[in-house]
């Protein structure tokens, strides 16, 4: 076969086949990269454990025993029970979605919305530009956790207040990288193209920069998944998050710091698995990083 | 010629000033509506739930909430400009005498805390970037990012328990033993500089058995920080031809590193250390809670806990602006100490 034939060969046939090649490679990056697999790891297990917490958790995460209460590690309850008798492995299970449903709500809500945000400020540029980023900027002025509190207080506890809380403090970042994506993608000459073929402002930033625009965000959005459970973790830990009794870590941790000389497994269980999730998220962030956006 | 620059930079300021003054007069329009989003009825939390009607109305008229929206943000303005954040509730004092009695132990704890992170930081980011891709590098890697994932109230929480309650190593929580406050004689309200000041070298010992754990909990954050930036720009500057040069000239790799271009990532550095003054306060707040460190974090997360209105914004405001400076003065410093920003 001539060199020519080679390259014809392995040439993607159709978009799907290249979108699949491209993925295929991207993965076997991450997987070479051991850190961030692990980090994946980490975030497959949340995944699978709050998917599966029917299953997996051995008893109700409600389920109140008084006569069992603050039992230490066991054969019984191997993470032992809480200061209402409350299984702790099976609170933490079906803390793990919690955890992941806040993380999914706060993603969905600030990373499309700093997206179309920062992909208008950039393509239109002038006083849109000028309007929006002042905007970002004034929520950027407020230390985050300072700001979520302020909210969350505001809005009263609840882990529906306590998502829009976060998400309200953490768009402007996503806003100013897709701006930064933007900008470049402006002056590119395949929007030049579409622009002389007649499309308009909206179709351009829609089709053309959005899509860019997504893996630095991507990349962004992993790296803050740990800032947002921390946040979240934060929020429930001073009881602005989900109300009792929902399994949440940080309010269980709240809860536990009474026991915390004498029965330090309340407090240390749900503390490790906020670590171990929020590192997950970080390696994988830090490993995405390294092969979606090398120029950084 | 010489105009002519002198008449872009003036401009420049301009653009900054007015920059400034936008984010700010937003950041108080934030804070406002959240005041106003606040479930507590504020005429309500001062006459009390038994008033008439009639006294309720007459508060209420006192208090300008009868005026139209814009009239309101503007009596907030004048207010705030007079350095009136209002009454807290909870301690019946103004609400900025309250700050400026919580705030230097705030400063004290952020300030011992970035020494530390600075002092384990920038060795921990100078070696990871001489020996980058190697152990070291993935060592000191992997601890980064252990700092940036560890929740803050947790390793408190644990600290307090090995260290204070199993070694008896540190002091448990608070500032300082409760026999030793109020002997000293406030100067600065920083007790670790009050206390030598007055020769009493016993409450400053004491005084460092109590900062020894929450000062290490956001230690570890700023040391997580500065040692990522300081690896970033030694690796920038280790890139540089004035390295080959100098490694060309013979020099000793410790001197090129550790001297020339260390000498070079300091500057950008100390950006990066007033970034991490402002990233301290806001981590403070969760730690203070979990110490009792009797700072601003602990009379915010008080005042939540009561609705104290007054004092949350006040709070919010204070350390919205003081975050503002900081991130105004790393802007300053890099385009001071470096010729090529204009």
């Amino acid at each position: 076969m001539t060199a020519e034939a080679e390259r014809a060969a392995s040439m993607p046939r159709s978009v799907i086949a290249a979108r699949l090649a491209r993925a295929r490679s991207r993965t076997g990056e991450i997987a070479r990269n051991p850190l961030a697999a692990a980090g994946l790891a980490v975030i497959v297990l949340l995944v699978a454990v709050a998917v599966l917490a029917p299953y997996l958790a051995p008893y109700d995460p409600q389920a109140q025993e008084l006569a069992g209460r603050l039992a230490p590690l066991g054969p019984a309850h191997w993470l032992g029970t809480d200061e209402l008798g409350r299984d702790i492995a099976s609170r933490l299970i079906w803390g793990a979605r919690v955890t992941l449903v806040i993380v999914a709500l706060v993603a969905a809500i600030s990373a499309p919305l700093g997206l179309v945000l920062g992909c208008v400020a950039g393509y239109l540029g002038g006083w849109a530009d000028v309007a929006l980023m002042r905007l970002t900027d004034v929520f950027l002025a407020f230390p985050r956790l300072i700001l979520a509190l302020a909210l969350a207080a505001a809005l009263g506890p609840g882990i529906d207040n306590a998502v829009l809380a976060i998400a309200l403090t953490s768009w402007p970042v996503y806003a100013r990288v897709a701006r930064a994506e933007a900008l470049v993608a402006r002056s590119a000459e395949f929007v030049d193209a579409a622009r002389l073929q007649g499309a308009g402002a909206w179709h351009i930033i829609r089709r053309q920069i959005m899509p860019l625009c997504v893996s630095s965000l991507v990349v962004r959005a992993s790296l803050d998944m740990a800032g947002i459970i921390l946040t979240a973790a934060g929020l429930g830990f001073l009881g602005l998050g989900a109300r009792p009794p929902a399994p949440e870590w940080g309010a269980m941790i709240a809860a536990g710091r009474e026991y915390l000389f004498d029965q330090w497994w309340v407090v240390g269980a749900p503390g490790c698995a906020i670590l171990v999730v929020s590192l997950g998220f970080n390696l994988l962030g830090d490993g995405l990083r390294d092969v979606l956006d090398p120029h950084a | 010629m010489a105009s002519a620059s002198r008449r872009a930079r003036a401009a420049a300021a301009a653009r900054l000033a007015v920059g400034v003054a936008t984010t700010l007069f937003g950041l108080v329009l934030v804070t406002f509506v959240i005041g106003r989003m606040m479930p507590i009825d504020p005429v309500l939390a001062v006459v009390g739930d038994r008033a008439s009607a009639a006294t309720y109305a007459a508060e209420r008229a006192e208090m300008g909430l009868d005026r139209p929206l814009p009239v309101q943000v503007w009596r907030y303005l004048r207010a705030l400009a007079a350095g009136d954040l209002g009454t807290s509730v909870v301690t019946a004092r103004p609400v900025i005498e309250d700050i400026g009695r919580y705030f230097p132990a705030t400063i004290e704890l952020a300030t011992v805390a970035l020494a530390l992170g600075l002092a384990l930081g920038v060795p921990a980011g100078v070696i990871a970037a001489a020996h980058r891709g190697r152990w070291p590098d993935q060592v000191i890697r992997i601890t980064s990012l252990l700092g940036y994932s560890m929740p803050a109230f947790w390793l408190g929480l644990i600290l307090l328990l090995v260290f204070y309650a199993e070694l008896g190593w540190a002091a448990g929580p608070g500032r300082i033993e409760v026999f030793y406050e109020d002997l000293v004689t406030p100067v600065t309200g920083l007790l670790l500089i009050d206390a030598p000041l007055d020769g009493e070298w016993v409450i400053l010992g004491n005084a460092l058995a109590h900062m020894a754990l929450p000062a290490s909990v956001l230690g570890l954050f700023s040391m997580a920080y500065i040692a990522r930036m300081t690896r970033s720009f030694m690796i920038e500057q280790l890139g540089q031809e004035y390295i080959l040069a100098a490694r060309a000239k013979g020099l000793s790799e410790a001197r090129v590193v550790w001297r020339h271009a260390l000498g070079n990532a300091l500057v950008p550095l100390l950006t990066v250390v007033a970034l991490a003054y402002g990233s301290l306060l806001e981590g403070s707040v969760l730690t203070e809670t979990v110490f009792a460190w009797p700072g601003l974090g602990s009379y915010l997360t008080n005042s939540l806990f009561n609705a104290d209105m007054n004092a949350v914004l006040g709070c919010t405001i204070v350390i919205g602006l003081v975050f503002l400076g900081l991130n105004l003065l790393a802007d300053l410093i890099g385009s001071l100490l470096d010729p090529r920003v204009e």
